[in-house]
C-alpha cells in the first residue's frame, strides 16, 4: 500500500509540473504585452522597454518560467503588472472563501444524496421511490446559477430571511458567515446533490442484487443489516469516483455562483483578472484551480486503495 | 404431509410465483435427521428457487406460498418475517451457494467473514464470547475444512484465494453454528474437477459430524450418487420423481429421469457415435405446457398427458407420470 501511495504521489507531482508548463505556455503565447496594457496606448517604445525590464518579461521564456514556477511552492505568485501588488496573499484569501463554499456545497449534496438515493433504491418498486427518482431528475436539469437566482428571489427578496449575497469571514461574525454561506451552497449543492442521488440510487440498487449480500443474509443478517455492513463500503467505491468528479465541477461551478452571490472567492478573482487583463493573476488563479483538481484526483486514487484491497496488489 | 418425529425440514405445497407466472408448483418433500437428499434437474427446473424459498431469500418480486416447517420451530417459515428468518439463517439452516467468486464480500478478510456468522448469532443468543474467541473459532473452522495454512488464509481477501479455497470458506461459514439443515446449491459446479471430489468429501463429512440433514442441489448425477441417500428429480418447477439413489438410477420410472440417467452415461453412444440426449430444450419459465410439464419433450406422451398426472407411490418413493417405465433401461 505504501508503494501505491508513492506511485500516486509521484504521478501527482509530475502532473502538477507539466500543468504549470502548460499554464505558463498558454499565457506566454497570448498576443499583447503586459507593459503596453499597463502604460496605455500612448507609451513610447523606450518606456515600454523600461517597464518590460522592470517586470522581467524581456528575459528568455524558460528563465521566466523557472522564476515563476520556483515561487509557486511557497505561495509566491509574483507581482501583478496591473496593480503592482503581490498576488499570493490575494489568491490564498480567495481560495479560503471558495473552499468554504465548495465544502459547504459538497456537504449539502451529500446530506441530500446519501439518504434520498438509498431510500429511492430500497423503495424502487414503490411509489415513494419513483417520486424521489423523479424529483432528482428535475434537480439535475436545473443549472446552478438559475437555482441561485431562484433562491435569491425566494429567500432574500420575497421572504427576506437571508442576505442576497456578500461575504462575512467566519472569524468576524460566525452567524453572518453561515447566513451568507447558506444560499450559495444550496444553489451549488442542490444541483450536485440531485446528480449524486441518482448515482447513489443506481449503486445501491446494484449492490442489493450482489451475491455477497445474499450470502450475508444467509448468515443471519437482516436485509438492512446486510446492506449497511456489507453494502456500504462496496457502494463507496463507485460513489467516491463521482464525488471526485463533482468536487471538480463544484470548483468550476463556484466561479459562476460566486458572481451571482457576489462572494469574493477564487472565481470572482479570476473574472476580475480577466477583465483587467491582469495576466499574471489569471495565470496564478488557473494554476491554483488546476492543482486543486489534481489534488482531488490524487485523493480519490488514494481513497480507492484504502477502500478496495484488490487495488493494493503490486501487480 | 404431517411432520414425523425425525423430520428436520418439511416442505409442503410450495408454490413460487412472479406476478401471474408460476415458477414452482406444489413442491413437497421432507428431510429426516442426518439424511442426505439430492435435488436434481436441468438448469431452469426450479432447484435453486426451491432452496431460496426455504431460506426466505427469494429475489425481489417473487412470492412463495405453501408450507415450510423446521423441527423445533413453530409455524410456517414462509410466513415468518425477516427478523425471525434472520435468526434461523446461519444458525439452524445454512446454505452454500454456487458461485464462490461472487458470494464472498470482496472487501472483507476471509477469517472475518467466518467470524461474522459466529458473532451475529452469539450476539442474538446473548452468549457473548470475545472477538478474539471468535477469531480462534474461525481459525478452527478453516482448519476443519482442511484449508492449508488456515492462519494465512484467514488474513487474505477473497480475490487472493482460489475457487476451491473460497468454497471452503463458504462451507466453514455454513457449518460454523452447527446447523440442523445444510443446503448446498451446486457447490462444486464452478470448481476444477480436481478439487470437486475433496469438496464433496468435506460437505458429506461436515454434515455427518454435525448430524445435519443435507439438501444437495446439482445437475451432476455422478455427484448425487456419491453424496446422497435419496434423490428428488425436478422438472418445470415440479418434483416429477423421488426415490432412493440406487433404485432411481438403475430403474428410473419417469421418462424425464430416464432421459437424465441415459444422457449422463458417457459410454452409451448411438450408431452415429453421438451421446444420448433428451430431445428439445427446457421451456422458458411460464411457458411449460399444461398437464404434464414434460409432455412436449416426452416420447411416451399421449393425449391423456394433457391432464396433470397424479403422484403415484409414497411421498419419498414415487413419480408423477401416467406412462411410467416399469423395467430397468436396456443396457447397450
Amino acid at each position: 500500500m505504501a508503494y501505491q501511495l508513492l506511485v500516486r504521489t509521484a504521478t501527482f507531482v509530475v502532473t502538477v509540473v507539466l500543468a504549470s508548463v502548460l499554464v505558463f505556455g498558454f499565457m506566454a503565447i497570448l498576443p499583447g504585452s503586459a507593459a503596453r496594457v499597463s502604460l496605455g496606448v500612448n507609451a513610447t517604445p523606450e518606456a515600454i522597454a523600461r517597464v518590460e525590464a522592470d517586470f522581467g518579461v524581456d528575459r528568455p521564456l524558460p528563465v521566466q518560467y523557472l522564476d515563476w514556477a520556483a515561487g509557486l511552492p511557497t505561495g509566491d505568485f509574483g507581482t501583478s503588472y496591473v496593480t503592482r501588488r503581490v498576488i499570493g496573499p490575494a489568491i490564498v484569501d480567495r481560495l479560503l472563501v471558495t473552499s468554504w463554499l465548495v465544502g459547504a456545497s459538497m456537504l449539502v449534496a451529500l446530506v441530500i444524496a446519501l439518504p434520498l438515493g438509498t431510500l429511492a433504491a430500497v423503495r424502487h418498486q414503490r411509489p415513494s421511490g419513483t417520486v424521489l427518482a423523479g424529483v432528482s431528475q428535475v434537480g439535475v436539469a436545473v443549472p446552478s446559477f438559475l437555482a441561485g437566482l431562484l433562491l435569491i428571489a425566494l429567500f432574500a427578496v420575497k421572504l427576506r430571511w437571508l442576505p442576497s449575497g456578500g461575504w462575512t469571514p467566519p472569524a468576524r461574525d460566525p452567524v453572518a458567515f453561515l447566513r451568507g454561506l447558506l444560499l450559495p451552497s444550496l444553489a451549488l449543492g442542490l444541483v450536485q446533490g440531485s446528480v449524486l442521488a441518482r448515482y447513489v440510487r443506481s449503486t445501491v440498487l446494484n449492490i442489493q442484487r450482489e451475491d455477497f449480500i445474499r450470502t450475508a443474509r444467509s448468515k443471519g443478517l437482516r436485509r438492512w443489516q446486510a446492506l449497511v455492513r456489507h453494502g456500504l463500503r462496496n457502494a463507496a467505491i463507485p460513489i467516491v469516483t463521482v464525488l471526485g468528479l463533482q468536487l471538480s465541477v463544484l470548483l468550476v461551478g463556484a466561479v459562476v455562483v460566486e458572481r451571482v452571490f457576489t462572494v469574493p472567492g477564487l472565481g470572482s478573482l479570476l473574472l476580475d483578472g480577466v477583465a483587467n487583463r491582469d495576466l499574471l493573476l489569471v495565470q496564478g488563479v488557473v494554476m491554483v484551480l488546476v492543482v486543486m483538481i489534481l489534488a482531488i484526483n490524487w485523493a480519490v486514487d488514494v481513497l480507492y486503495t484504502v477502500l478496495d484491497p484488490r487495488l493494493r496488489a503490486r501487480a | 404431509m404431517t411432520a414425523g418425529d425425525e423430520d428436520r425440514l418439511v416442505v409442503d405445497g410450495l408454490d413460487v410465483r412472479v406476478g401471474p407466472v408460476g415458477l414452482l408448483h406444489d413442491v413437497g418433500f421432507r428431510l429426516r435427521a442426518g439424511e442426505r437428499v439430492g435435488l436434481i434437474g436441468e438448469s431452469g427446473s426450479g432447484k435453486s428457487l426451491t432452496a431460496l424459498a426455504i431460506m426466505g431469500l427469494l429475489p425481489e418480486g417473487l412470492a412463495a406460498s405453501g408450507h415450510v416447517g423446521l423441527a423445533g420451530t413453530d409455524g410456517n417459515l414462509l410466513a415468518a418475517g425477516d427478523a425471525r428468518m434472520a435468526d434461523l439463517r446461519g444458525r439452524r439452516v445454512s446454505m452454500v451457494f454456487q458461485e464462490p467468486m461472487t458470494a464472498l464480500n470482496p472487501l472483507m478478510k476471509a477469517g472475518d467473514q467466518v467470524a461474522e456468522v459466529l458473532a451475529i448469532h452469539a450476539r442474538r443468543g446473548g452468549s457473548g464470547g470475545s472477538g478474539r474467541d471468535r477469531d480462534r473459532r474461525a481459525l478452527d473452522l478453516l482448519d476443519a475444512v482442511r484449508m492449508h495454512e488456515p492462519d494465512l488464509v484467514r488474513r487474505r481477501y477473497p480475490h487472493q484465494l482460489s475457487g476451491g479455497q473460497r468454497q471452503r470458506v463458504m462451507l466453514a461459514m455454513a457449518l460454523a453454528n452447527e446447523p440442523d439443515v445444510l443446503i448446498c446449491d451446486e457447490p462444486t459446479t464452478a470448481l476444477d474437477v480436481t478439487v470437486q471430489a475433496q469438496m464433496l468429501d468435506l460437505i458429506v463429512e461436515g454434515a455427518r459430524e454435525r448430524d445435519a440433514s443435507l439438501l444437495f442441489i446439482t445437475h451432476d448425477l455422478a455427484v448425487v450418487a456419491t453424496v446422497c441417500d435419496r434423490v428428488l428429480v425436478m422438472y418445470g418447477g415440479r418434483i416429477v420423481e423421488a426415490g432412493p439413489v440406487q433404485q432411481l438410477f438403475t430403474a428410473p420410472r419417469h421418462p424425464y429421469t430416464r432421459g437424465l440417467v441415459a444422457s449422463s452415461d458417457l459410454d452409451a453412444v448411438d450408431a452415429a457415435g453421438r451421446l444420448p440426449t433428451i430431445p428439445g430444450v427446457v421451456p422458458a419459465a411460464g411457458t411449460f405446457p399444461s398437464g404434464c410439464v414434460f409432455r412436449t419433450r416426452c416420447e411416451r406422451a399421449t393425449d391423456a398427458c394433457a391432464e396433470p398426472p397424479p403422484w403415484t407411490g409414497q411421498p419419498d418413493d414415487g413419480h408423477a407420470c401416467i406412462h411410467p417405465y416399469d423395467d430397468a433401461p436396456a443396457t447397450p
